[in-house]
C-alpha cells in the first residue's frame, strides 16, 4: 500500500465515524497524469456520450443481494415454522446447526449491560466476528439486515417524492451515529439494562418475521415513515449503531468495492444511489490519488454503484485474491 | 423547516482573514445551523423512543413468570439477547416473547402460566440449554445472589422420569411457588368432584399425559376428567412431592380437603392451567420464594 492510500485508510476510519471527507493535499504521480488528461480534454465528451449509450445497466448485484437477503431471513422463518432446525434464533442471536452466532452488536451490548460472558457467547460472537471480518464487514447491513431492504423500498418512495418536488432529503450530521453508538453503550454499562434492543429495527423485524408480527413494528414503520417524508435512509446514515459496529470490523476485511480512476468519467451516478455516498468521494473529479483506490470500511458492499457505473470504474474486489490467481 | 427564514447571524461576519478557508456563505451557514436542529430533532426522537425501552426495569417490580432457569429480573433483563431460542426449543410452545406494550422488553420471553404453562415435557429444560447469554442458566454465576428461599432444597425429582437412572431437573432455583389464592372457588375444598374437559373445549393448551404419549405432548381438551374429588392439580402436577391434597380445618372446626403447597414447588404454572374453575383458584406468584 502506498504511503497516500495508506493516509486515505485512516482519514476513511475518521469519514465513518462522521468527519467529512476533504481534498487530498497530495496525489501520485500516474493519478496525477489522468486528472490532467481528463482536463478540457474535449474528445472524452464524445467517449462519454458513447460509453453511456453502450452501458449495459442491469441490476446484477442488487438481485443477488435481495435473493441473499431474503434466504437468509427466511432460513430463520422456516427454520422455526417447518421445524427443520437450520438456522435457530433470530438475527441478535442463532444457532446455525447447531453453532452458535451471536449479532456483534447485540452481543456487546449483553457483555456491556451484564458484565459477565459465558461461553457460548464468546464462542457465538468470535464466530460472527470471523465471518463478517472475511465477508466485508457492513455486508451484514446490506446483505442480511431485513430493515435494509425495507429501507431500499422506502427510498424508492422518498426519491420519487422528491422528484415531483413534495418532499426534499433533509441531511443531517453524520456524527450522530458514533454518538448514538456510545450513548447506548454507556445506558448498557450504567443501566444493566440492553435498552438498544427494545428500538432496534434489526432486532424487531427479524422477530416479526420469526414469531410473528408485534406492536413493537409501529416503531419500525414510524422510522420508515421518517425516511420517506423526511430524511432520505436517516436511521442506516445517521442512527444505527450497529452499522457502525459492523463498519469497525469491515476495517480490515479483504471484501471491498475498488475504484479504477482511468475509465471514470465523473459524472456521479454511483453517488446518487449510494447510502453512503461520503466512502465515493475519490470518484469526484481531481480527488483519487492513486489509479486505483479501495472504498473505506463505512461502505456497505452492496453492489448499486456497481450496477450503476456506465464504465466498469467502479468493482467488487477480494484483496490478495486477484494477486493469487 | 422553512427556506425562507430571514439570516440573522451578523456575529459570523467579521471572521479574520487569516484562514486558508473561505468564510462560510450567509446561505451555507443557514443550511448548516437547520442541518443542526434536524441532527438534534433525530437525536431526541430516537432517544426519546430509547427511553420507553427502559418501562421493563420500572415494570420488573411486578412479577413476570419467566422461563425455568432464569436469572433474577434485572439480571434476566440485562443478559437476555432477545432471540427467541426457548421459544423454538419448547415441545409446549409455554415461553412466548415479550411485545412493545406488555411493559416488560421488547423480545424478552415469559411465560402466561393460565394459557400454557411449563410442564417439563422436554425432561431437561431445553430452553436453559439453548440461551445462548447464560439468561437461562443450570449453573448461577457466583457473583449472583441467590434471595432467601430461591433456592430449591434438594433438586426436583420429575414425575415423569422417576423410575429413570436421573430423575431431577437440573434446576437450582424455583420460578415462583404456586398459591391458592381464591380457596372459597377451589372444588377440592368445597368436596366437589370434577367431570368433562377442564378449560372447556376450545382451550389450546397442551400438556404431556405420560399414560397417553411420553413425547407427544396432547391438547388437554383431548384429555377429559372423570373425578370424584376434584385433585387435578395435585394430579397434574409434574414435581414430585409439590403439592397434596391435605385434611385440613376449616375456621368453623369441620374437616375439609384442600390442595397444600410443598417446598419442592417449582413454580412452573401447571396446577394453574389445569384447575377448571375460572378463574383459576390456584396461581403461581413468580418470581416468589418459599417462606416456612
Amino acid at each position: 500500500m502506498s504511503q497516500l492510500l495508506k493516509r486515505r485508510f485512516f482519514e476513511q476510519i475518521k469519514v465513518m465515524f462522521g468527519s467529512e471527507p476533504s481534498k487530498p493535499k497530495e496525489i501520485a504521480p500516474a493519478a496525477q497524469a489522468i486528472h490532467f488528461y481528463k482536463k478540457g480534454n474535449r474528445d472524452l465528451i464524445a467517449e462519454k456520450l458513447h460509453a453511456r449509450a453502450h452501458a449495459i445497466h442491469d441490476n446484477k448485484w442488487r438481485n443477488r443481494r435481495w435473493v441473499t437477503l431474503i434466504i437468509a431471513n427466511l432460513l430463520f422463518t422456516f427454520s422455526f415454522f417447518l421445524d427443520i432446525q437450520i438456522l435457530e434464533g433470530a438475527l441478535t442471536a442463532s444457532r446455525f446447526v447447531g453453532f452458535h452466532l451471536i449479532d456483534l452488536n447485540s452481543g456487546l451490548q449483553v457483555m456491556l449491560a451484564h458484565k459477565h460472558i459465558i461461553n457460548n457467547l464468546i464462542i457465538g460472537t468470535g464466530t460472527v466476528l470471523v465471518l463478517w471480518v472475511l465477508l466485508g464487514g457492513r455486508t451484514f447491513c446490506s446483505w442480511v439486515c431485513p430493515y435494509h431492504l425495507l429501507a431500499e423500498w422506502a427510498e424508492k418512495i422518498h426519491l420519487f417524492l422528491v422528484k415531483k418536488k413534495l418532499v426534499t432529503d433533509q441531511t443531517m450530521d453524520r456524527r450522530l451515529r458514533t454518538v448514538f453508538w456510545v450513548i447506548f453503550a454507556l445506558l448498557a454499562i450504567a443501566t444493566g439494562y440492553t435498552v438498544f434492543e427494545a428500538i432496534s429495527p434489526t432486532g424487531i423485524l427479524s422477530r416479526a418475521l420469526i414469531y410473528g408480527p408485534g406492536l413493537a413494528l409501529l416503531w419500525v414503520l414510524a422510522l420508515l415513515f421518517f425516511e420517506v417524508f423526511f430524511s432520505r435512509r436517516a436511521w442506516c446514515r445517521y442512527a444505527c449503531p450497529i452499522g457502525l459496529t459492523y463498519g469497525v470490523v469491515g476495517i480490515i476485511s479483504p471484501v471491498r468495492i475498488k475504484y479504477k480512476l482511468d475509465g471514470c468519467f465523473h459524472e456521479g451516478d454511483c453517488r446518487k444511489v449510494c447510502l453512503v455516498p461520503h466512502v465515493l468521494d475519490t470518484v469526484i473529479k481531481g480527488r483519487a490519488v492513486e489509479t486505483e483506490v479501495p472504498i473505506g470500511p463505512d461502505c456497505t458492499r452492496c453492489g448499486l454503484c456497481v450496477d450503476t457505473c456506465p464504465t466498469g470504474s467502479l468493482s467488487f474486489e477480494v484483496k490478495g485474491l486477484s494477486k493469487l490467481m | 423547516m422553512s427556506d425562507n427564514e430571514n439570516d440573522n447571524g451578523s456575529e459570523n461576519a467579521s471572521k479574520p482573514a487569516v484562514t486558508p478557508t473561505p468564510p462560510l456563505s450567509k446561505a451555507k451557514r443557514q443550511s448548516n445551523r437547520r442541518r443542526f436542529l434536524r441532527t438534534a430533532l433525530l437525536t431526541g426522537g430516537v432517544l426519546g423512543a430509547a427511553l420507553s425501552g427502559f418501562l421493563p426495569l420500572i415494570y420488573s417490580q411486578k412479577k413476570r413468570l419467566r422461563p425455568p432457569g432464569a436469572l433474577d429480573e434485572s439480571d434476566f433483563l440485562s443478559s437476555c439477547i432477545k432471540c427467541g431460542q426457548c421459544v423454538q426449543v419448547c415441545p409446549v410452545s409455554a415461553i412466548k416473547l415479550a411485545d412493545l406494550i406488555d411493559g416488560m422488553g421488547v423480545g424478552v420471553p415469559y411465560i402466561d402460566a393460565r394459557q400454557q404453562a411449563c410442564d417439563f415435557s422436554c425432561d431437561a429444560v431445553q430452553c436453559v440449554l439453548a440461551c445462548p447469554t447464560g439468561s437461562l442458566t443450570y449453573h448461577k454465576p457466583e457473583f449472583l445472589v441467590v434471595r432467601p428461599g430461591a433456592a430449591l432444597a434438594a433438586k426436583p425429582i420429575l414425575l415423569a422420569k422417576e423410575k429413570d437412572a436421573e430423575p431431577t431437573l437440573n434446576l437450582t432455583e424455583r420460578m415462583g411457588v404456586a398459591r391458592l389464592t381464591r380457596p372459597e372457588a377451589c372444588l377440592a375444598i368445597q368436596g366437589k368432584g370434577f367431570k368433562g374437559q377442564t378449560r372447556g373445549p376450545d382451550f389450546k393448551g397442551t400438556m404431556r399425559y405420560m399414560d397417553v404419549d411420553r413425547w407427544k405432548p396432547i391438547r388437554i381438551a383431548d384429555h377429559p376428567y372423570d373425578v370424584p374429588e376434584c385433585d387435578l392439580c395435585v394430579r397434574e402436577c409434574p414435581i414430585k412431592g409439590a403439592i397434596s391434597i391435605e385434611t385440613v380445618f376449616a375456621p368453623d372446626g369441620s374437616k375439609r380437603k384442600s390442595p397444600v403447597v410443598h417446598e419442592p414447588c417449582v413454580g412452573c404454572g401447571v396446577c394453574e392451567m389445569v384447575c377448571p374453575v375460572e378463574p383459576t383458584a390456584i396461581t403461581i406468584e413468580a418470581r416468589e420464594v418459599w417462606k416456612t
